[in-house]
């Protein structure tokens, strides 16, 4: 009887077993022959058209080192190559045409009515200090900043490789270190001048007339005419700007990544090329542009008949304010040179 | 003579950063500069894979390009090298590269980037091959003594591969064509404008 319970549980389970290989049957067949573990894995193609680049996660403690590609780096390097070059040689040999051009229409602007030998002070020494300190670091920067872009095509071939990089590495530390004395001259020139470059309606009046330079009759201005008040807020706002972006780059990674620098670059390149153009024109004007207009930056003072022409309602307010003070005759009067 | 690359099979990459150690043994590259690394993408999800990346040695090199000073070259077998003596540290390199091979020593201070360092394809610099100079200034010089870059050498799921682009190119594409899958060669469009097909 043992025996005969023992066969029927031995048949049970072997139909059972049956049924249950026949249950699962279905769902072996329904896997695939091979698993293709690349189903879910991240393509390259695809995070870099989501993300712009690939980045994850890495073991050593530079975690920018987790980026592991970024190609906008060739966009960085079309600016680089082509657009900077392009838009500094338009604008800086244009302005230096164009001024050419002027001076041989128009010459330099004379004092119509001739030198009065009596001078008005104009600028005091702080003034002047301050302008020549920033103007010595704005001509020290442009040149070796230029000479970072245009300094592989136009003085390597003339210098050879090495001196060509011993003065590039020179021209580096000279472009960043400048960089304090001049920002420093921006923030001064902000708050000693702001006062006078405000826009009021005489601006419009002497836009419309062309100013001094360009227009026949002479508009009143008082100390800074429009034309002065454009370079002012020129100077601060590409000021700001340069030294803004310039700092970025001189501290990679305070706040920016790759793509914050290249941008910051972007930025700190074509507002430099455009300013160096346009100070150009500021140092013409100041020199063989205009007679009687260096001197207010020289020796501080101008011809009263300059400051006549030029800013007539300067002028009276400081005749009103201290009557004939801060005038004095003119040294040159004396016929010593 | 052969066109040099790199190429990271994603798909054997195991995250040992031996290729990491090394690079850096056998080039003593300094404190705090990593020529090669190995990065996870998708760290413990599904689809997981690591990469081992360090310079591409690209096609028309955007580094050669942006350089102020000329201080790259490539050489016959295609290898972006550069001269530490002519670079001045500007970082402008470090913009164009789409890798993040460029380093600089001292990063950080301001206006004081040492000269930068990359992989040379274990290959050394302009000095003399295998001299002390050439050592202590970019590291191995083991392509002039007919061996490939140690990291690539010392893979141990032979995950990293380096050699002559159209020879790499092939066993990669052997490689995939045998196991059914393969999630392509990352970087390769972006460093030599072409991909392989699989």
């Amino acid at each position: 009887m043992a025996t005969v319970c023992a066969r029927i549980r031995i048949v049970v389970a072997a139909i059972a077993l049956v049924l249950i290989a026949a249950m699962a049957a279905p769902v072996a067949a329904q896997q695939p022959t091979s698993v293709d573990p690349n189903a879910a894995a991240v393509k390259e193609q695809q995070l870099l058209q989501q993300f712009k680049r690939v980045q994850g996660l890495g073991s050593i403690p530079d975690t920018k080192s987790y980026v592991i590609e970024q190609p906008q780096g060739r966009d960085w390097r079309q600016y680089h190559e082509v657009t900077l070059p392009a838009v500094g040689t338009v604008a800086m040999l244009g302005m230096i045409v164009l001024l050419a051009i002027f001076f041989i229409v128009r010459g330099m602007v004379r004092i119509r009515s001739g030198r009065s030998g009596v001078d008005i002070v104009r600028f005091n020494a702080f003034e002047r200090f301050v302008h020549w300190m920033t103007a010595t670091c704005f001509v020290l920067m442009a040149l070796t900043g230029l000479n970072i872009t245009f300094g592989r095509t136009a003085l390597l071939p003339v210098l050879g490789p090495d001196a060509f990089s011993s003065w590039s590495l020179i021209a580096k530390y000279i472009h960043n270190f400048l960089s304090f004395p001049f920002t420093l001259g921006v923030i001064l020139i902000f708050f000693m001048w702001v006062g006078g470059n405000l826009p009021d309606r005489t601006d419009l009046k002497w836009l419309v007339q062309g100013g001094g330079i360009l227009g026949r009759s002479e508009p009143a201005a008082y100390r800074f005419n429009a034309g002065q008040k454009i370079i002012y807020w020129i100077v601060v706002l590409a000021g700001a700007a340069v030294a803004v972006t310039g700092y970025l780059l001189m501290f990679p990674f305070y706040g920016t990544t790759i793509a914050g620098m290249q941008l910051a670059q972007m930025i700190h390149g074509t507002v430099a090329v455009l300013f160096v153009a346009i100070m150009i024109a500021h140092a013409y004007i100041g020199t063989i542009g205009m007679e009687g207009a260096f001197e207010a930056m020289g020796s501080g003072t101008v011809d009263l008949n300059w400051a006549k022409e030029h800013h007539s309602l300067w002028l009276e307010e400081q005749q009103a304010g201290s009557g004939a003070g801060g005038m004095r005759p003119h040294p040159a009067a004396t016929p010593a040179e | 003579m052969a066109r040099m690359k790199f190429l990271c099979d994603a798909d054997r990459c195991i995250e040992c950063n031996a290729c990491v150690t090394a690079c850096k043994n056998e080039n003593e590259v300094p404190w705090g500069i990593n020529r090669r690394r190995v990065v996870t993408l998708n760290d413990g999800k599904p689809g997981e894979r690591s990469v081992s990346m360090a310079c591409m040695h690209c096609t028309d090199a955007p580094c050669a390009a942006v350089c102020p000073v000329n201080c790259f070259y490539t050489t016959a077998d295609a290898v972006v090298l550069h001269s530490k003596d002519l670079c001045i540290g500007c970082g402008y390199c470090f913009y164009a590269c789409p890798f993040g091979a460029p380093q600089y020593p001292r990063v950080g201070n301001f206006g004081s980037r040492g000269k930068m360092d990359k992989c040379t394809y274990c290959s050394g610099g302009p000095e003399a091959d295998n001299s002390p100079l050439q050592y202590a200034k970019y590291g191995a010089d083991r392509l002039s003594q007919g061996k490939l870059p140690l990291c690539a050498e010392m893979c141990s799921t032979k995950s990293l591969l380096a050699g002559d682009g159209d020879i790499i190119a092939q066993i990669y594409k052997d490689r995939v064509a045998q196991r059914g899958y393969g999630s392509g060669a990352w970087g390769w469009q972006t460093a030599y404008r072409e991909t392989i097909a699989t």
